[in-house]
């Protein structure tokens, strides 16, 4: 069975970002760049399924400046078998992503794609549902328990009330979530064998992809700060502002 | 002129940076306070080093190695430099004078070496031999095809957890031009072997649960096959194979001086007193800026060092100048640190205490702060005959 992973460059989850001061967006001169945290869980649990001889080839795939390509080694020396990077110095959306993806997944014909619930840098969340879509392919997100044999996968998802399981058929689209496993880190060796491995580069155009912004960013900033909380005398009266001020009682 | 880290650089400090937070750190407090590592721990860490291929990360791939070059090796020194000693030196570079073992000897101790089934030592240093390496005073004689070693070595890092030791005895004198000097040779002693003994030595103000032991050497007779390299050329192998160690301490004083660094601007930042962040004092905020200044030309001189080495032109006096401003820069970085916590950076709750503790001992061993001034000011003297 092949997995298909695809993984995004961001602003590494360490880095204190900063609005841009005209407010078009976050500053990332400079700044350190990583695998998308969810995306590495996508990785290691690709890597874990191969590893229990469910899964035979891991492509991880990323949509990116040519930058991105050191996120596919990283991916690489995690243990992806090969990588597919579509170049692009354009502003790529969910859905831009999400049809490059699809186009990606009807070339290579993988049973599964794994990918990370949704970026730390947009937050956006899209992607692996719209990706579904397009391909018409079940689809189970915030992943954080996972069986996959004879052609179908139980998924645990981590809603608001707990666990929700879920059994979707093969080929599908599961999105994960933090709790899916821990990441491991790449091994020396592997570090090594990883600029060995191939990496191919296509274009959007490659894939008859149109990337056009179909959202516009009007202005990014700064959360605002939070405010001081107020100290209760008793639980009378804690109650009583949950009730009357914050209205969740 | 290229400054930039290779893609497998990037990657290689993210996989050291992450081994030490999970596999070291979590052990630091503990190693502090027993002084010493479990013998659970000690086989854990090697274990967990050989799965992450960072063990013997320094001898060739063709050994079964992870063939880094040295800047490389430099990098992962700095990120191991950040943990406290005892842990880090368990992700053991195997002293890179195995390499010259031939014969039955590569089975013996290079390879169990490389595979993390035996622990080297090196030992040099005597009571009466530190900087003077030469004036040694341990023997080991002629007898018939046998060596008979006689003396005592101190100051012996982790010969108590060591399986052999790599031994440097003096065996007879030669005239050099400089004089009358004792010819050194190298031996690879087994521990158990008759007439030889491992005992404790010093307590040490830095490196807590790495210790140094006194060695003891009565009548000990080895056969031929015991000798590394060739008799009276102990100088020779270990001039060959040595020389990077500087860079080693270095790096590793790199990797401290980052981490209290660190700690230091963060406090900096978090600390209010008077009103505001300490860190808004010209006071405070000057000190981390000389602080990181330090660092900078350290880690500069460090990896320009190790990059000479690599391309085969690495000079004495260019290890020296990075050991000497790594280990100096470590002890003001340290102490300045220390400084901008106030009382609080004595505490044991902090690593500040240990790694200013830890500093002390960079400027004295692999050679001391005034060696490595005399080796760099010999490089400019002696081609004028001074």
């Amino acid at each position: 069975m092949k997995v298909l992973v695809p993984v995004k460059r961001v602003v590494d989850y360490n880095v204190k970002i900063r609005v841009k001061a005209d407010r078009s967006g976050v500053d990332i001169a400079n700044v350190k760049m990583s695998m998308n945290p969810f995306d590495e869980i996508a990785c290691e649990q690709a890597i874990r399924l191969k590893e229990a001889g469910v899964a035979t080839e891991i492509i991880a795939v990323s949509a990116g400046e040519p930058k991105a390509q050191e996120t596919l080694r990283t991916a690489l020396a995690m243990g992806a078998d090969r990588a597919i990077l579509i170049e692009s110095t354009d502003e790529l959306q969910p859905l831009a992503v999400a049809k490059l993806l699809a186009a990606i997944v009807k070339k290579e014909d993988p049973q599964l794609v794994l990918m990370g619930k949704q970026a730390i840098d947009d937050d956006s969340n899209q992607t692996g549902q719209m990706l579904a879509a397009l391909l018409g392919w079940p689809q189970a997100t915030f992943v954080s328990r996972l069986t996959v044999a004879d052609g179908q996968a139980e998924a645990g998802r981590e809603v608001d009330e707990g666990i929700q399981t879920i059994a979707v058929k093969l080929p599908a689209v599961l999105t994960v979530d933090l709790r899916l496993n821990e990441p491991r880190y790449a091994s020396l060796p592997n570090i090594m064998k990883a600029k060995k491995k191939p990496l191919d580069v296509v274009k959007p155009a490659d894939l008859g992809v149109d990337v056009a912004p179909r959202l516009q960013y009007v202005q990014v900033e700064e959360p605002s700060a939070r405010k001081a909380g107020v100290k209760v005398g008793s639980v009378q009266e804690l109650v009583q502002k949950l009730k009357t001020e914050a209205g969740v009682l | 002129m290229d400054f930039g880290l290779s893609g497998e650089q990037e990657m290689l400090v993210e996989t050291t940076r992450a081994f030490v937070e999970k596999e070291l750190y979590p052990f630091e407090a503990e190693v502090e306070r027993t002084r010493a590592v479990r013998p659970e721990l000690v086989r854990q860490v090697i274990d967990r080093a050989l799965e992450a291929g960072l063990y013997a990360a320094n001898m060739p791939e063709g050994l079964g190695g992870g063939g880094l070059d040295t800047v490389s090796m430099c990098l992962v020194d700095r990120e191991l430099g950040r943990a406290a000693y005892a842990l880090h030196y368990l992700v053991a570079r195997p002293s890179n004078i195995l390499q010259a073992c031939t014969g039955a000897q590569r089975e013996r101790y290079l390879f169990p070496a490389i595979r993390g089934e035996k622990i080297d030592c090196l030992a040099m240093t005597e009571p009466d031999a530190g900087s003077d390496v030469r004036s040694m005073k341990c023997t080991a004689r002629q007898d018939g095809t046998d060596w008979v070693i006689d003396g005592e070595k101190h100051f012996i890092s982790h010969a108590d957890l060591a399986d052999f030791v790599i031994l440097f005895a003096a065996t007879g004198e030669e005239e050099t031009p400089r004089g009358r000097k004792k010819r050194i040779t190298t031996f690879l002693v087994d521990k158990g072997t008759p007439g030889f003994e491992v005992l404790p030595g010093y307590v040490s103000v830095s490196h807590r649960g790495y210790h140094n032991c006194r060695l003891r050497f009565e009548n000990c007779r080895l056969p031929a096959e015991q000798v590394l390299g060739e008799p009276h050329k102990g100088f020779e192998v270990a001039n060959d194979w040595l020389g990077a160690t500087r860079l080693q301490v270095a790096a590793t004083c790199l990797g401290r001086s980052h981490r209290a660094l660190e700690l230091a601007t963060d406090w900096a930042a978090q600390r209010r007193q008077f009103g505001q962040q300490i860190g808004k004092f010209q006071g405070v905020s000057f000190k981390l800026a000389d602080m990181k200044l330090l660092l900078q030309q350290a880690e500069l001189l460090t990896l320009w060092a190790a990059w000479r080495h690599d391309q085969r032109m690495m000079r004495d006096e260019d290890a020296a100048m990075a050991k000497l401003a790594a280990s100096e820069a470590l002890g003001r970085i340290a102490d300045e640190a220390l400084q901008i916590f106030g009382g609080m950076g004595l505490m044991e709750d902090l690593p500040l205490e240990r790694i200013w503790r830890d500093a002390r001992v960079e400027r004295i061993w692999e050679g001391t702060s005034e060696i490595q001034r005399h080796i760099i000011s010999r490089a400019m003297l002696r081609p004028l005959g001074a």
